[in-house]
This record gives C-alpha cells, sequence and structure tokens, in this order.
C-alpha cells in the first residue's frame, strides 16, 4: 500500500477452475512500473484470467502476483490499487456519466462536492463535457469507451487493467481509441495491462507484447521483436506477416546451413548463434511476407538472394498500398508475399501465373 | 389496463412514419385493430362491462328489498361518505396494507437477492425458485387453516412457549387477531413480490456488480447504489399485485381475524347480503378510484413501461 510503484511480478501463477485443467499454467513475467503492457492470444488461452487475477477478482491457484514489491493474493482490488475497465465497460446504465465516474470515490465515502469536483475534472479529461448528464445509452460507443476509461482511472490506481476495451468498437474508431488510450496511459503514468486477440491493436499499443497459448506464455518482447522476431512457429502465425516454411536439414555449412525443400538447391538460412542444428533435423523457418520478392521465370534474381522457389500465382488481392500475392510454394502452408504497388504494377501478374519466390538469405529466421 | 390497449395501438401507428398516412392510414389502422383484438374480446365482455354495470348501480335508487330503480341519485354515496364506518375500515385495510406491503417487500427482496446472486449454480436457483411455489399448490382456504395448529390456543407456539416456561397463560393474540391477517397475507402474497423482483434483478449484468467491488464498494454500497435501484420496477409491479390484493380482499380478513376486524370490501359484501345494491356498488366504485390513484401514483415514481422495455 505504501508503494505507489505498479511494476508487477507474476511469479508461477497457476488457475483451474475445475481442479484438472489449468487455464493459466505456470506464468512468470514482469512488468516494468508505467509500461503499457498487451496480453495477447486466441479466445481460451487464459489472458483475461490473468487480467482477472491480477486485479483481484479471481484468486490463482497457485503462485504469487507482486505489485510495488508487495503479493497482493489474497487482497481486495480497493488494496491493491488496480482498477479494471471491463469488456462491454459495464457502466452503470441508471447512472449519468458524472455520477458512474464519480462511483468509486462515494463508495470510499468522499463527500459529494469534492467529488463531483474530481468527476468533472476528469470527464474534461475525456472529453465528455457535454454529455456528463447524460445516461450511458444515450452515449455513442466511444463515448462509452470513454467513460468506462475515466471510470476506471479516477481512484488514481497504479495498474489499469483493460479487458479487450476496444473489441466493442468498429474499425475506424477503434484506430481512434488506440491512440486515446495510448495518450491517457501516457498523461496519468501508470502501467497499463491491456487484454486484446488484434495483433495490430497489441503491437501499435504495446511496450511489452505477451503472445500466450493455452496458458502458457509463448513470447514476451518489445513489439517489434515479437512481430520481426517470433521465437516459434506459433508466435510467427499469430502475430502474422511471416511464411513458415519447414524441412530438413541438408547440410551444414559455417555460419548457414540449407534447408531441403522444393527449390532446385534447398533453401540457404542464417545459423542463429543461440541455435544448434545439425543435419537431418526437422526444423521451421520464417521468412517475411514483405521480403519476399517475385521473378519471373529465367529472369536473373535480385542481389542478396540465394534461394528461389518456383511457385504459381492462387490469387492476388489489392490492398492499397501493397498487393497481397497468394502462391502454392509450400504443399500444406499458406505463402504469401506483400508486393508493394508501385512494384507490382510494374509488370503485374495474374492468377495461374508460374513466378520465383525469393528473398534475401539474411532476412530467413529459422525458428525453434 | 384499457390505457396499456391503447398505447400499444399508438406505438403501432408510430412504427410506420415512411409510409404516407393518407394511403396506407386504414389498412395500418386495421392490422392495428386485429392486433389488440384478442385483448379487446377479454377485457370488455369482462372487465368495462362489469365496471359499468356497477357505476351504473351505484347511481340507482333502492326500494330496499334488492329491487333497483334506474335514475340518478347520489344518495348511496352520500351515504359512504358519510358513515364515520367507511374511514375507519379505509384505515383498518391501509394498515393490513401497509404491513403487509413491508413484511412482503423485505422478504421478497431479500429471497430474489439470494437467489439471482448468491445460488451460483442456475438450476439450483431454479429449483428453489419453483420452491417458492409450494404453497400455491394448495388453495387458499387450506393454507389459512393450516395455520391454525401453529398458532392455535393449543397451536405449537403456545405449547412449545409453555413447555419453555416462557408463558403461564397460552397467547390469545397469535390467531384471530390482527397479527395472524398479516402473517396470512404475507404467506400469501410474498410470491407476489419475489417473482417481479427476482425478474428484474436477473436482468442486472453481474460484470456491474463485479466492477462496482472493483470501485470499491462494500456489500452494502452495492445493495443500495445498483441493486435497489435497478429492481424498482420489479418493487413496483409487486407493490401494485400486493396493493391491490390487499386492499381488493375480504376473505382472509374475515376467516384470520375471527370476525374481529373487518376491511373495506367486507363492508360492501354484507351491503350485498342485505340487498342494498347501490350502496355497494358506490363503495366499490370508490375502492376503485383509491386504487387507480394508488396505481398511478407508483407509476408516476417508477417508469415500469421503460425500465421493462431496457
Amino acid at each position: 500500500m505504501k508503494s505507489d510503484r505498479g511494476d508487477i511480478e507474476l511469479a508461477g501463477i497457476c488457475k483451474s477452475f475445475d481442479g484438472v485443467t489449468n487455464v493459466v499454467d505456470g506464468v512468470n513475467l514482469k512488468i516494468a512500473d508505467g509500461a503499457y503492457c498487451c496480453f495477447i492470444g486466441p479466445s481460451g488461452c487464459g489472458k483475461t484470467t490473468i487480467l482477472r487475477m491480477i486485479a483481484g477478482h479471481e484468486d490463482p491457484s497457485a503462485g504469487e502476483i507482486v505489485i510495488g514489491g508487495q503479493n497482493v493474493v489474497g487482497l481486495a482490488p480497493v488494496q491493491r490499487r488496480t482498477a479494471m475497465m471491463f469488456q462491454s465497460y459495464a457502466l452503470f446504465p441508471h447512472l449519468t456519466v458524472r455520477d458512474n465516474i464519480a462511483f468509486a470515490l462515494r463508495v470510499r465515502g468522499m463527500s459529494k462536492a469534492d467529488r463531483l469536483r474530481a468527476a468533472d475534472a476528469m470527464i474534461e479529461k475525456v472529453r465528455l463535457t457535454q454529455f456528463a448528464d447524460r445516461l450511458p445509452a444515450q452515449l455513442s460507443g466511444g463515448q462509452q469507451q470513454r467513460v468506462a476509461l475515466a471510470r476506471a482511472a479516477i481512484t488514481e490506481p497504479r495498474v489499469l487493467l483493460l479487458d479487450e476495451p476496444l473489441s466493442a468498437l468498429d474499425e475506424q474508431l477503434r484506430v481512434q481509441m488506440r491512440q486515446e488510450l495510448r495518450r491517457m496511459q501516457q498523461e496519468l503514468g501508470i502501467t497499463f495491462i491491456h487484454v486484446t486477440h488484434t495483433q495490430l491493436e497489441a503491437i501499435a499499443l504495446a511496450d511489452l507484447v505477451v503472445v500466450m497459448e493455452q496458458g502458457k506464455i509463448k513470447q514476451a518482447g518489445a513489439a517489434r521483436d515479437v512481430y520481426a522476431h517470433p521465437h516459434d512457429r506459433y508466435v510467427a502465425e499469430f502475430m502474422g506477416g511471416q511464411n513458415v516454411l519447414s524441412g530438413r536439414v541438408e547440410k551444414v555449412n559455417g555460419s548457414t546451413f540449407t534447408l531441403a525443400q522444393a527449390a532446385p538447391d534447398g533453401i540457404e538460412v542464417p545459423l542463429q548463434a543461440r541455435s544448434t542444428v545439425s543435419v537431418g533435423d526437422r526444423i521451421d523457418i520464417a521468412v517475411r511476407r514483405d521480403d519476399v520478392a517475385l521473378v519471373r521465370p529465367g529472369r536473373e534474381l535480385p542481389p542478396g538472394c540465394s534461394t528461389s522457389l518456383p511457385s504459381r500465382v492462387l490469387a492476388i488481392e489489392y490492398q492499397g498500398y501493397f498487393v497481397k500475392v497468394m502462391l502454392d510454394t509450400v504443399p500444406d502452408d499458406a505463402f504469401v508475399a506483400y508486393v508493394p504497388e508501385k512494384t507490382f504494377f510494374a509488370d503485374p501478374f495474374t492468377v495461374g501465373d508460374v513466378v520465383m519466390a525469393t528473398w534475401a538469405t539474411g532476412s530467413a529466421l529459422p525458428l525453434a | 389496463m384499457r390505457r396499456c390497449q391503447k398505447i400499444d395501438f399508438e406505438a403501432f401507428a408510430d412504427m410506420q412514419p415512411s409510409l404516407s398516412p393518407a394511403q396506407t392510414s386504414p389498412r395500418a389502422n386495421l392490422a392495428g385493430w386485429l392486433y389488440v383484438s384478442p385483448l379487446v374480446l377479454v377485457l370488455v365482455p369482462f372487465f368495462v362491462a362489469p365496471i359499468l354495470v356497477v357505476l351504473a348501480a351505484s347511481f340507482f335508487a333502492t326500494d330496499g328489498f334488492g329491487g333497483l330503480t334506474p335514475g340518478f341519485t347520489l344518495a348511496s354515496y352520500v351515504e359512504v361518505l358519510h358513515s364515520a364506518l367507511t374511514l375507519k375500515l379505509y384505515l383498518a385495510t391501509i394498515k393490513f396494507t401497509v404491513l403487509t406491503w413491508i413484511f412482503t417487500l423485505i422478504i421478497g427482496f431479500f429471497v430474489a437477492y439470494f437467489l439471482v446472486f448468491h445460488v451460483r449454480n442456475q438450476l439450483l436457483a431454479i429449483g428453489l425458485f419453483l420452491l417458492c411455489t409450494v404453497p400455491f399448490w394448495t388453495s387458499n382456504i387450506i393454507r389459512m387453516i393450516s395455520w391454525i395448529p401453529l398458532l392455535g390456543k393449543e397451536g405449537l407456539i403456545n405449547q412449545v412457549l409453555l413447555g419453555l416456561g416462557v408463558i403461564r397463560q397460552p397467547l390469545e393474540v397469535l390467531l384471530f387477531s390482527d397479527l395472524a391477517v398479516v402473517i396470512a397475507y404475507v404467506h400469501q402474497l410474498t410470491i407476489f413480490m419475489i417473482v417481479p423482483i427476482f425478474n428484474s434483478m436477473a436482468r442486472i449484468d453481474k460484470k456491474l456488480i463485479e466492477a462496482a467491488i472493483d470501485a470499491g464498494a462494500s456489500r452494502f454500497d452495492i445493495m443500495r447504489l445498483i441493486v435497489v435501484p435497478m429492481s424498482k420496477s420489479g418493487i413496483a409491479l409487486g407493490t401494485i399485485f400486493v396493493v391491490s390484493i390487499v386492499m381488493g380482499d375480504f376473505f382472509v380478513v374475515k376467516v384470520m381475524s375471527g370476525g374481529g376486524s373487518a376491511s373495506v370490501v367486507s363492508a360492501f359484501y354484507e351491503d350485498v347480503g342485505v340487498l342494498q345494491y347501490p350502496t355497494a356498488a358506490a363503495s366499490a366504485v370508490l375502492l376503485t378510484l383509491v386504487l387507480v390513484a394508488i396505481v398511478s401514483l407508483i407509476l408516476r415514481t417508477v417508469d415500469i413501461r421503460q425500465e421493462i422495455t431496457r
């Protein structure tokens, strides 16, 4: 309680609702004070359960949750000095915007004049002054979201927990509110923990992205690390933007190894310092979709490219600043190239064309 | 009820703003009348007509032997309003109504609260809810009679108290008293509170409770600031049921007070017994007006229509 720091440490927390399966299975994580942390994963991966355990609405079956140096397991949300913003907001439908925002102060026994003054200041901060006397049902989705944010922030918590805060909004508003969340987080200077299943949301907002699957953390790191350097196939596929190929290691030669594939000479992959690869291993590699270049057969490969895979164009989607070209390069997995718009239309392909998919050798990434 | 019917019809007409009234109005009208026709067919013969008959009878003169002379006289109203008994009966009835309302509200609210917020298993909640209706598997009379072995002079309560030495003489006040009347009313009518309150509480999103806990609200705060305001429509509906039933009753009062107390209705029931139809009708019209006033007061405090469509 003495500490104002909102750094969080999860130490081996597990949660089981039925005593048999662990919804959250031994999660260890450190989140720095004032960080914006996004938990991301498919539904049912345990991310919301972790959030609810940090908030104090669920008790872990095992492990410790330390906030600001103090183990908070068993404490009420107020004692933890956390505040939660609920999915679909859970605004009190019978109270006005002002009373909703002042609610936490009211139950803390603050006098009416004081709490209304504090609420009005907060209402101004989220730019809802003209709506202060309305009921939640009379507000748009974005306005309701701001009320929910203000209601959570008014108690000056050291950690703010957001459960899929943007999922109820339409696409345009989501992008706009995303910036607003980040602005609020910087203004308040407190730790935000945000649960989402949208990759773009996570990497746009977070200092720390935590990718989860089936109750376990798959990878935690800075947005760029997780997106550009996924540890394994799951993270690469979940975060998107990567083509994942698998094959057997044919030979290891110094700083690179060769993966047997449909390509005449195999695929050459740089060795990573941490990984040990030996001949005969089955291994996955990732190649960023925007690193793939498409060349017509017989033409010269761009410099630095040693691998080229013959492919047929399956489908083409125009995406504005780039063109998404889907290929049958590998038998079982999707293989996609993001070709810059101008490059594509200089020599456009059509569905059914045969092309060579190629990339700079250094951009292939072996996965765990 | 006639008011509701009219409003629903208007609402239907309002739903068609884009159609030009000149062309579609007759058809929309017809469809509207078809929608309300089942209700009209029931309400007109069984509600409107009897009320009109009673209203007419209250203005007729009587020959004192049950014969009515059509005409218009306020004599019956003058008689009823001038009688000191009328005020006394209204006070007695209002006393029973208020006491019954308080106890059914408290019991009904907490039973509904328990079922909605404390029984985690929904199947169990429905089972317990059905258990509340068990007393209604038997008739009103049997339910009243069954209080006798408990409350009577030789009843269980007196036996126990005598056995424990708490009292030396059996308590007379337990049965055939105002206390017994209120007990019987509460027993019979609590379900009418439980059902509507349960209904409106069940529609409270559990996330709201969690949000209140997150904000630091105590259990009492949650009840006071969230649950009670959001159950208002259920409380109002239950109140209308209980108040109108108690104010319109004479049977429970008669049986459970052993004839010692009377209500407004028991007075005009006696009038009917001695063939004084016009005064009975005038009393009935007065009681209806009083009830309409009470119900509209309740509806004015709580906008039930809005709460239900929420």
